[in-house]
């Protein structure tokens, strides 16, 4: 809709007709015309420094070969399933770091703090929803406080969805439906938007720098974990179908092959069409070409990926294995929605701004603030998903649960997938491809019965490099 | 001579124990340029800030046409029609040249999706209108332009608004002599649109040509505010410098108050 505010005076100011200038002048400004064209913009582009997803894609590629080369089991079709498997909660914990390292922050806590989460949930299913018998009533009020303090600290700042999830997580604690495992899941992502409006207040209204903020309660959720659940004890969720299924089963192969038909046919739909809109309408866009191309090339990739998932991986000729584990569509809606969210909204245009100027952002009257306070509520709220995700990969929730390696590599996989450490820049994309190539590492090389020794060395190095990329780049963008 | 359209009486701001600005008065009429100068630190940007609604001001008054209005923000200063080119820019790199200038305002579709085909036409218009020639692309990131470029953005992005008073503070400082000339010209055709333009600048010879008034701020003060018709560079850079020039500007005991 039009803001009737906005006005040309500026066609006064010239003298002349606005629109007819415009033709003249920008007549030219619609964008490359044809692939080629776009390939040479996007090599300029990389050489001045806007490198994106293109290490990482590359990176994808090359450890792929180098394993395979290794050990052919790399490409077995029961490897990938369970390589997907493995990185899909450092995924989903690096699609919300993104959010934060996009406002030039870090959050280090989200690991434990899926923890915490995780615990909430599978206490609830397991005793039959009654946390104050199952925490004790000291903690367990001192959970409901964090409910209370998070709901007052998203209510002053008018972050009135992550309020109602709060307000909603709490009734189903308080009510104890929190025994049926869909109320169960939802307290987890509850706790986790509570958790993370706590980080938020701490360093967007106090003031305090996020690095120690989530230092500190890296340590401080650990202990809350070992509190809910006790020193060395594990709560099973292997008996609660709804979550133990998100890691374990699979969607039937038609199931599988129809979600692929709908998404790849709305993602070409959409693209193609805007493509043509934006050339009628004399905008900038993507030459049509590029988009067809691009467009095959996802559906041909996807598609192998389904056709694999779809083959009998089973040990045993007795059952069957097969089909695309359910958590792999969960992790595609929450691509779909963040990357929405961030390059179609107002709210995902103030996180850049915030991120790329602050004092920029402050006087085109954002609420920095605000903004700041926001993108920590989202981290923890997919620290609570992952909390889940991870759950049902473990069969449960031990004590130490996402106190190891987590969070690191959920930083790690954005720096990889091409999200700057400086602010500004990213996308929740990279989140996905960076956790790729994260879980691919320790999968490449459990294969050859490596250790973790090299595990960790290897996956710092790839880290370090992309720290560089992501330096180097910076510098380039800035000179350039 | 018409009203002010922006007019400011005995406005004091400090920043703690730092008394920036005493009493200043100031007035900004529609379809002529007002130079404000002073000396590095006399409170220029500061001034302009507080119009901007990024500071608050400790006392004093600020009409627009005439009533008395209170700025509390950078969003009540743009509704009231008032647009401040910072010295800085205030624009963010990592943004494209319609997203920058579009920054706060943004223009929805139906279902809430930002609107960025009538953005980008709109910020088309308003640059092609201010004939700018030297930007290839709306879709540029800006960290890519060069200086006069990026002043050319920041401002159309004030005038892409329904705007009635325009704050430029040194506009020209970063440039050379052709985008000096060509941001001049600009600032001349504001005015010659109607509206109300404050010039913040140090160099004597731009401010003498474009100007109508001249305001001279010293140490916080407003020393005087005069016809540019009836002044001279000398006597501007006396009031800047001392503070006074001839029977014109602070008494010495105000101006030695402010020391
Ligand atoms: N945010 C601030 N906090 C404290 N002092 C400030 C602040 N902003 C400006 N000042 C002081 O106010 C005075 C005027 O600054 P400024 O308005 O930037 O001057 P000008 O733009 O005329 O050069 C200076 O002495 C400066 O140090
Ligand atoms: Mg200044």
């Amino acid at each position: 809709m039009t803001d009737p505010k906005l006005t040309t005076p500026a066609a006064d100011v010239a003298g002349t007709s606005a629109q007819s200038t415009a033709a003249v002048d920008f007549a030219n400004d619609v964008g490359p015309r044809n692939i080629a064209e776009s390939f040479r913009l996007y090599t300029q582009r990389v050489r001045g420094g806007e490198v994106g997803a293109l290490p990482a894609v590359a990176g994808v590629i090359i450890l792929a070969i180098i394993f395979y080369s290794a050990n052919n089991l790399f490409l077995s079709k029961s490897n990938f399933a369970n390589f997907l498997t493995q990185a899909a909660p450092i995924a989903v914990l690096a699609m919300g770091s993104i959010f934060v390292l996009l406002m030039g922050e870090i959050d280090l806590s989200i690991g434990t703090a899926s923890g915490v989460c995780a615990a909430t949930m599978a206490l609830g299913v397991t005793r039959n929803g009654d946390l104050n018998a199952a925490l004790g009533t000291p903690t367990y009020l001192a959970l409901l406080l964090l409910l209370v303090v998070a709901i007052g600290i998203t209510a002053r700042y008018r972050l009135w969805i992550a309020t109602g999830v709060i307000v909603l997580g709490g009734i189903f604690i308080v009510t104890k439906l929190t025994q049926h495992a869909p109320a169960a899941i939802f307290v987890s992502i509850a706790v986790g938007v509570a958790i993370g409006s706590l980080i938020g207040f701490l360093v967007a209204h106090v003031g305090i720098p996020s690095f120690i903020v989530t230092l500190a309660l890296f340590l401080a959720w650990q202990g809350v974990l070992l509190k809910f659940i006790g020193q060395g004890a594990a709560i099973s969720t292997q008996r609660v179908d709804l979550i133990n299924k998100i890691e374990n089963e699979n969607l039937s192969p038609t199931t599988g092959w129809i979600l692929w038909v709908v998404a790849v046919g709305i993602y070409s739909a959409y693209t193609i069409g805007r493509s043509l809109q934006r050339r009628r309408a004399k905008l900038t866009g993507e030459p049509i070409d590029l988009v067809v191309l691009r467009a095959l090339l996802i559906a041909v990739v996807t598609g192998i990926a389904i056709y694999v998932l779809n083959e009998n991986r089973g040990r045993t000729v007795f059952a069957k294995l097969q089909g695309v584990p359910y958590v792999v569509p969960i992790i595609f809606i929450l691509l779909v929605v963040g990357t929405i969210v961030l390059a179609k909204t107002r709210y995902g245009r103030y996180v850049y701004a915030v991120g790329g100027n602050t004092e920029a952002a402050r006087r085109a009257g954002i609420d920095v603030k605000r903004i700041r306070l926001s993108v920590f509520v989202i981290a923890s709220a997919m620290a609570g998903v992952a909390g889940v995700i991870g759950a049902s990969r473990q069969g449960g929730v031990p004590s130490d649960f996402g106190s190891h390696t987590d969070q690191l590599y959920a930083v790690g996989a954005a720096v990889i997938g091409g999200t700057s450490l400086f602010g500004g820049r990213g996308k929740v994309r990279d989140g996905v491809i960076g956790a790729l190539v994260i879980a691919m590492i320790p999968n490449g090389l459990g294969l050859k019965n490596l250790g973790s020794s090299y595990e960790f060395m290897i996956t710092g190095l790839v880290l370090l490099l992309a720290a560089s990329v992501d330096a180097i780049s910076r510098r380039r963008t800035a000179t350039s | 001579m018409a009203e002010p359209i922006l007019e400011l009486r005995g406005v004091n701001k400090s920043f703690g124990p730092v008394h920036v600005l005493h009493d200043v008065d100031l007035h900004i009429y529609p379809g002529e340029v007002t130079a404000l100068v002073g000396d590095n630190g006399a409170g220029k940007s500061t001034l302009v800030k507080c119009l901007a609604g990024i500071y608050s001001i400790d006392s004093g008054e600020v009409l627009f046409e005439g009533k008395p209005v209170h700025i509390h923000g950078p969003a009540e200063a743009a509704a009231l029609g008032i647009e401040i080119v910072y010295q800085d820019l205030a624009l963010c790199d990592n943004l494209d040249i319609v997203q920058n200038m579009f920054l706060g305002r943004e223009l929805h579709s139906r279902f809430g999706a930002l609107d960025e085909g009538t953005m980008e036409r709109k910020a088309r218009e308003t640059l092609a209108s201010l004939s700018v020639r030297t930007v290839k692309s709306v879709r540029q990131l800006v960290a890519s332009l060069s200086g006069g470029q990026r002043q050319t953005v920041a401002i159309a992005k004030a005038v892409l608004w329904n705007s009635r008073v325009v704050f430029l503070d040194e506009p020209t400082a970063a440039l050379g002599v052709a985008q000096t000339r060509q941001v001049l010209d600009l600032v001349r055709r504001l005015a010659d649109a109607g509206l109300g333009v404050g010039l913040i600048s140090h160099n004597m010879n731009d401010v003498m040509e474009v100007s109508d008034h001249v305001a001279a701020l010293y140490l916080g003060r407003m020393a005087a505010e005069v016809p540019a018709s009836q002044t001279s560079v000398s006597q501007v850079v006396e009031l800047i410098t001392t503070g006074r020039s001839g029977d014109i500007g602070l008494s010495t005991a105000a101006a030695n108050a402010s020391m």
